[in-house]
Formats: structure tokens, sequence, C-alpha cells
């Protein structure tokens, strides 16, 4: 019998994923050994060509991770998707959008303009920017479109799974793979990863208070980090409520604070609204200008309450970012 | 002109336009087979069959100095660290170096010794990881090698399985030490201004004490496996030191009070190509020395020297090209700070000829002379009384608005910049990372290896292997490069003749 198919694929993402999956290395070679691994562009040749040579849903399962910024990225998502019986979003980007989807509360005019003409280092007075076509000495040459927004995996393409993380731990990955090849999945549209909260996996569970009440919020430099209480009684902003579990609490066994990458539990439709409004529901003053003085403890609410799922989340974007057109370059 | 005869012409002007255009599509872009995820290469070939130029491509754009507009200064660490997930500890420390700076604060000397110890471990993980499995196969199996050799397991095959197996356990032990203070090795979290957030309890100690000396007896191993495959053996020696890989360019690298190399901290110093010092600064005026030039086809950015201004991707005396990384560090420091890496250091330089070294495949031999130093590095750290010590902290109370802070990457030179409001918010953000620096000569190197293989229409069926070689010995980081694409970047290489039509197309891994 031929080995079941896997592919592994990136989009816009950092290479942490990759990283992660290789680190498995001792602990996944009788899994390598079971399957036929068709696509992995870290670590082995391909065209896309050969991918779409192959009759759909030929391929077992994608495991894609990086959220979606470009052309070219969305064309393989679609492609993988035709192929694959099931399609993963692996990692935090591809289940939610990620950190590079905090680039949604800015336009890509913006973003082209400060990189490639205002940085401080640049020296660009012909204003010249990549483009997706240009001549250059008379060679044509040609850059995929870096749309309006960054979008997650299941923005763009249906997605039958989801492992969450940034990155997913081996354990969490190793645990979804031999139940993919057992054949023992849970409902489609599942995160493969404990439906609980971090802080029922974080050592200083035992410190959290039964109620909560803010004075003040600190910010983790200014002020000495008990490395044993939990950080909510300590007045830092854990997202360890409103997050998942399954990490085993390993920022926290740092001594920083959870910031919310594995994304909320099932029983949490937007991780942010959650953790904002147990938050401001424990504020210790009623009065509204106390209160806004305690909350500025809290400078950057969407890079705190949505680091890595701004694309996913409820707000999505920035509200008057203009409307995807593919053909402007 | 009248009206009616204008409206005619510039339609007709207009239909020829798009026809030219269509046809130039067709021509170029539609024979492109695209292999996303990768970077590409296009060979352009004049009427002889020779080479006009060759470019290498960068896909993608993530737009971390926009978007990280408005964030809290201190979650900087945490956040640019996804730039890379293979190096993410450098960005990690180049921004919390960048803090130290902005809020005016020393960290405590424990803290700062937990920071170079987690810094010279990651150096030493990172380089043993491209020395066995990206990099390294070429020259351990051999560049003649089929491709499905030169690999992990092909080098497994010729150094034993034995030397495979304390390969992995050694990197999974320096991982796990990266882990202990870091919480996590992909994304570690202990960077914060003035200081870390987690120390090293004394119980935990004889097992990293262990560890550093393992880890300098594996880096000395790795000597010596290369002095034996690859120093005695004549052909190699002659490909390193071939015209193919070689570039007179400037070299950039961190250097500390007495000009040896240092990971961590102190001042960059710039040698020309005949190895005098062009410069020297400290980190907050790496503006008055560095600048980005840009191309229409690529989205990485290109760094040069500033003073001199840009010439092109070019050579010699006029060129303000320069490189960073191994080869680039050995060149600007005047040695190791540690002994046994300093014997190997003189051993590199007179085996190679003196400095500078302009050879860019000795990147492969200088990455490790520098596995040798971070080892050494790691046994003076943990056997430092101080390491243990439980004060970690500064608290800052300036009021911030500039920081700048440098590190090498295990790729080269890596600058952070911030500038904030008065609540630590940032305003500004520039960041200068290893692999920009050394685009100019990647590009370069490629270029040549294309033109020194591709003659009146004949393509050396070795081409894709020459110029993936040129290509490992940077240990390019595109991810980081473009601040967007991930790790070890493959390749695929299309050729075009004059008529741009594709005449062929190479793949590899």
């Amino acid at each position: 019998m031929p080995k079941p198919k896997i592919a592994l694929y990136w989009c816009a993402s950092c290479g942490g994923c990759e990283e992660a999956v290789v680190d498995l290395a001792e602990g996944i070679l009788g899994v390598v050994e079971a399957v036929d691994i068709v696509l992995w562009p870290v670590a082995m040749d391909f065209k896309k060509k050969d991918i779409e040579a192959m009759a759909d849903q030929s391929i077992v399962a994608t495991l894609l991770n990086g959220a979606i910024r470009t052309s070219e990225q969305e064309a393989m998502a679609h492609l993988l998707r035709r192929k694959s019986q099931f399609l993963i979003a692996y990692g935090a980007c591809a289940h939610l959008g990620g950190i590079p989807s905090l680039a949604n509360q800015f336009s890509r005019e913006q973003m082209l303009k400060y990189v490639y003409e205002d940085a401080p280092t640049m020296v660009n007075e012909a204003k010249t920017r990549p483009q997706v076509s240009c001549q250059n000495n008379g060679h044509a040459m040609t850059l995929p479109q870096l749309r309006q927004v960054v979008r997650s995996l299941d923005q763009v393409v249906e997605v039958d799974y989801y492992i969450p993380g940034c990155p997913p731990t081996s354990k969490l990955t190793q645990a979804a793979i031999s139940a993919l090849l057992a054949g023992k999945l849970p409902p489609k549209g599942s995160v493969l990863a404990p439906d609980i909260a971090l802080c029922d996996q974080c050592s200083r569970k035992g410190s959290k208070p039964a109620n909560l009440s803010f004075s003040q919020f600190k910010r983790p430099h200014q002020t000495l980090l008990d490395p044993e209480l939990c950080f909510l009684a300590q007045g830092v902003v854990c997202m360890g409520p409103a997050t998942r579990g399954g990490c085993e609490a390993l920022c926290t066994g740092g001594n920083m604070p959870c910031t919310g990458c594995f994304g909320p539990t099932s029983r949490v439709r937007d991780q942010g609204a959650k953790m904002l409004s147990s938050l401001c529901a424990n504020v210790a003053s009623k009065d509204e200008k106390e209160a806004s003085a305690i909350l500025s403890g809290i400078p950057d609410p969407v890079g705190t309450f949505y680091r890595y799922g701004l694309a996913k989340s409820l707000l999505r974007r920035k509200v008057d970012l203009p409307v995807e057109t593919p053909e402007t370059p | 002109m009248n009206p009616a005869t204008q409206q005619t012409w510039n339609q007709a002007n207009l239909k020829a336009n798009a026809t030219y255009q269509a046809e130039r599509r067709r021509v170029t872009v539609e024979p492109i087979t695209r292999l996303e995820g990768h970077g590409k290469i296009d060979i352009f070939l004049d009427d002889a069959g020779d080479v006009e130029r060759a470019y290498l491509q960068i896909p993608e754009l993530r737009g971390f100095e926009v978007f990280s507009l408005g964030r809290p200064a201190e979650e900087m660490p945490q956040i640019t660290s996804r730039i890379c997930g293979v190096c993410p500890t450098a960005h990690h420390m180049a921004a919390t170096k960048a803090l130290d700076d902005l809020y005016q604060v020393e960290p405590p000397p424990a803290a700062r010794k937990i920071r170079e110890l987690v810094y010279n471990t990651f150096v030493l993980e990172d380089h043993a990881l491209h020395v066995y499995i990206l990099g390294g196969p070429d020259f351990i199996v051999g560049p003649q090698a089929p491709p499905e050799k030169r690999n992990i397991l092909g080098v497994i095959e010729k150094v034993g399985v034995e030397v495979g197996k304390r390969v992995i356990s050694m990197r999974r032990r320096l991982r796990e030490l990266i882990a202990y203070f870091g919480g996590k090795v992909i994304h570690p979290v202990l960077g914060l201004p003035g200081g870390v957030s987690k120390g090293l309890k004394p119980e935990d100690l004889p097992q990293f004490k262990e560890l550093a000396k393992d880890g300098l007896d594996f880096a000395l191993f790795t000597l010596q496996v290369f002095e034996d495959l690859v120093l005695k053996n004549p052909d190699y020696v002659k490909l390193i030191t071939g015209d193919t890989y070689t570039h007179r360019t400037y070299y950039m690298g961190l250097v500390d009070a007495q000009n040896k190399v240092n990971f961590y901290d102190g001042l960059i110093r710039v040698v020309d190509a005949t190895g005098k010092e062009y410069a020297k600064f400290p980190a907050r005026r790496y503006r008055d020395f560095i600048a980005e030039h840009v191309e229409p086809w690529s989205y990485v950015k290109f760094c040069f020297l500033k003073p001199i201004g840009w010439h092109g991707f070019e050579e010699g005396p006029q060129s303000s090209v320069y490189a960073v990384a191994p080869l680039a560090r050995l060149n600007v420091a005047e040695g190791m700070a540690t002994p046994q890496a300093q014997k190997a250091y003189e051993e590199f330089f007179n085996t190679l000829g003196g400095k500078p070294v302009h050879h860019t495949l000795a990147n492969h031999w200088a990455r490790v002379v520098e596995m040798i130093y971070a080892a050494e590095r790691m046994v003076e750290l943990v056997n430092d009384p101080e390491i243990t010590n439980t004060n970690l902290r500064v608290i800052p109370s300036a009021k911030p608005s500039v920081g700048v802070g440098v590190v090498e990457a295990p790729r080269g030179t890596l600058y952070h910049h911030f500038e904030t409001d008065d609540r630590g918010l940032i305003t500004k953000a520039n960041l200068i990372v290893a692999t920009q620096n050394n685009a100019a000569r990647i590009a370069m190197s490629v270029d040549k290896a294309a033109r020194g293989l591709i003659k009146k229409g004949q393509v050396s069926e070795g081409l894709l292997n020459m110029v993936e070689m040129a290509f490992r010995a940077y240990d390019p980081c595109f991810g980081c490069a473009t601040h967007s694409l991930p790790g070890h970047l493959p390749l695929s290489v299309s050729i075009y003749n004059r008529e741009r039509h594709l005449l062929r197309q190479l793949v590899q891994s």
C-alpha cells in the first residue's frame, strides 16, 4: 500500500513553524517513515506544476503555516486546498493571522512608502518601489502582488483543522499527525489542542485571586516580576484567562505573562473582547475619569488583546483601508 | 492636429501599446513556473549566448517597521523575534539592547552574563545547524556528490551514525538551555530593558557546566572534522580559493575593546578590501555609515556604505558594497578573545594567505572558528560566580526617546532602532538585518557564478549546485532580509535567451 502523502507549506511566516517541525526530529522519525512528504520547500525540491499535475485530493493532509498576504500565497492556498483531503492551518499566523496581521491597522500604501521612501537609512530620490512587473535594462521582471490586508488561511480557503501556537509545540504537532494517520480526528473545524484556558496549565494558578480588582496596570518593564505569583494579581496584563491552553504555560514559566498565541477556547468568539471585558469589569473604580486613568496602563489595546489574532477578530482591519483591487500594482 | 485625427491617433497608439505589452507578458511571464516560497533567479543571455545579467529576487514584504508603530517599546523583543523563527534570539537580543539604550539603563552584571550565555549558546547551536545540516554537506559529502546525498543523512553516512546522533543531541541540549531562560527556544521571552526576566538557580548550574564543556569538545571536534575532510583535500581547497566565489569588498562586524570578535556587544568596525580600518563606530551612529538602496525587481533592500554612495552591484575601488557574517567578522577583528579560538583563527589566516580573506566559501571555516569561541565563552560564563546572582533587573526611570541596539546575528550585524514618545510607545522603527547587509554581495555572487558557468549558450549541469554553494556559504536568511520569507531558501533558476524565451529552468532544494 502506498504511504499517505503529506505536504508542508509556508506563506507569510517567520520560519519558526518550520523549525518547530525540525525540532520534532528525534520524536517523529516513526511518523516520517510512515508518510510520503510530497512538498516541503524548506527541506526539499518541488515544482508547482508537479503539484498541479497530481489528482485532486491525492494529498492526505497539508499543514500550511503563515498568513496570506501576496497573490502568490493566495494561489498556493487554493491549489493545496484542491489537492488535499485535509487542510490544516498550522501555527498562529495561518490560524488567526498572527503577528503579521497587526499590519491590518495600516494601509499597504503607508507600509510601502515608509519602507522604500521614508525609513531613516533609505536613499531613494527617484522613489523607486518594487514593481509587480518592470523592465530593467530590457529584462522583464515580475514580483507577486501584496494584497491590501493580511488574512488567516480560513479567510481564503476552507480549513479542516487548526494547530495553534507561535509556534505550536512538538507534543501537539506529534499528537495531531498521529491522530490523522490513525483516522481518529475530532469534528471538522476543531482546534487540535486542549479546550481549556491557559490558566489551567499555569503553575501560578493557585495564586490567582477569585475576585480581581485593578487599581493600576503595570507594564512588565516597570515592575519586578514575582516568579510565582499570578501576573494578574501583580497588576500585569496576562492573556491566560482568554487563551487556550496546550503550550503548558511556557511564557509564564519564563517569568513573563502570556501574550495569547494559542487564540481563544471554543467557548469564546473573540479573544480580545473577552479579555478586555473581563479586565474592565474588574477595574477598581467606577468613576469614568479614574477608570480611564487606570486603563492608561494598557496603552496599546489592539497589540495587547489581538497580538496574534487581528485578522480573524471581530475588528479584523482598519475600517478605511482601500477595497481589494487585484489589478492594482 | 484636428481633434478627430488626434483621437484616432491616440486610439491607435493605445492599441499598439496594449498589443506590445501583451506580447511582452506572453514571452516573459507565461513560461515561468512560479516556485512559490522560493527565491527566484532569472538569467538573461545575450546574442552570443553569454550571460548579460543574473538576478536574484525576493518575493515578499511584511512591514514590521510599520506595524510596530504605537506598540509599547518593551514588547519589541517579542514582536520583532517574529521576523525570523530561525534566528529569533538574535532579534530578541538586538531589540532588548535597543531598550537598554532607549531607557538609558545598564543591566546588572548577572543579567548581562545570562544574556551573553543565552546568546553564545544560540550562536553555537545555529552554527552547528549550518555546518552539519544546511551548508556543510557540500564539503563533508562533497560538491560533486548527488543531491540526494548532500544532506544530513549523507553526512551521517560519511562521518558515522554516532556523529550524527551527537550533532542532534548537542543541538537539543543547547536549545534546552535557551528554553530554560527564555521560556521557549523559538521566540524566547527573557529580554527586558535593564535586565532579564529569569535567573539561574544554583542547583541547575552543574548541568549547564557539563553542557558548556561538552559544547567545547563538540566545537573542537567539528574543527577536526573540517580539517580532515575539507582542508586535507586539495580539490576542496582549490574550490574555496577559486575566483568564482571571490569578491573584494568591505567587511563589517562587532569588535570588543581589544578589536576581538564579539557577538553580543562592542563597536562596529569596517575594514576595506586591503584590510585597513575604514570606520569604527557605536551602534547609535549606524545611520552615518549605512544606507539602503531599492531596485524595482525585488522586495529586499540592498545595504551599502553611505559615505561612499551606491555605485551598483560592483566590486573595485569605487564600490560601497560590504559583507557581514563569519568571514567578515574574522576579517574586521584582530583575533579571538579565547585561546583555542585564537589558535584556530591564526591557522585560518595562515592557510588562506593572510588578511583579509575574500573567498566567500571560507565562511564555512570561519563559522567553525566562531563555534569554538562561542563554546569557550559559554565555559567562561557558567564558571563565573556571578552567573547565579539574583539581582537581575534595573527598573528604568529615564524618559525614553531613542534607542539603538546591535548584535552579531549568526548571519551578520543586526541593528534595531526605535524612537518613542514619553510613554515609551513606538513612533519610529528601523531594522537593518543581517542578510540585508549581505544582499548586494550575494546578488554579485549569483551573477558571477552564472557568468563563469554559462558560455555560448552552454549551460553547465553543475550550474545549479555551484550557484547553490555560493548561496549556502552566506547562510542567507531571507526571512530576515525582507522581514518576510523564512529560513534557508530553496531556489529556482530560469534562463532566457535574447528574445526573452525561457530556455530552461533548474530547481534545487
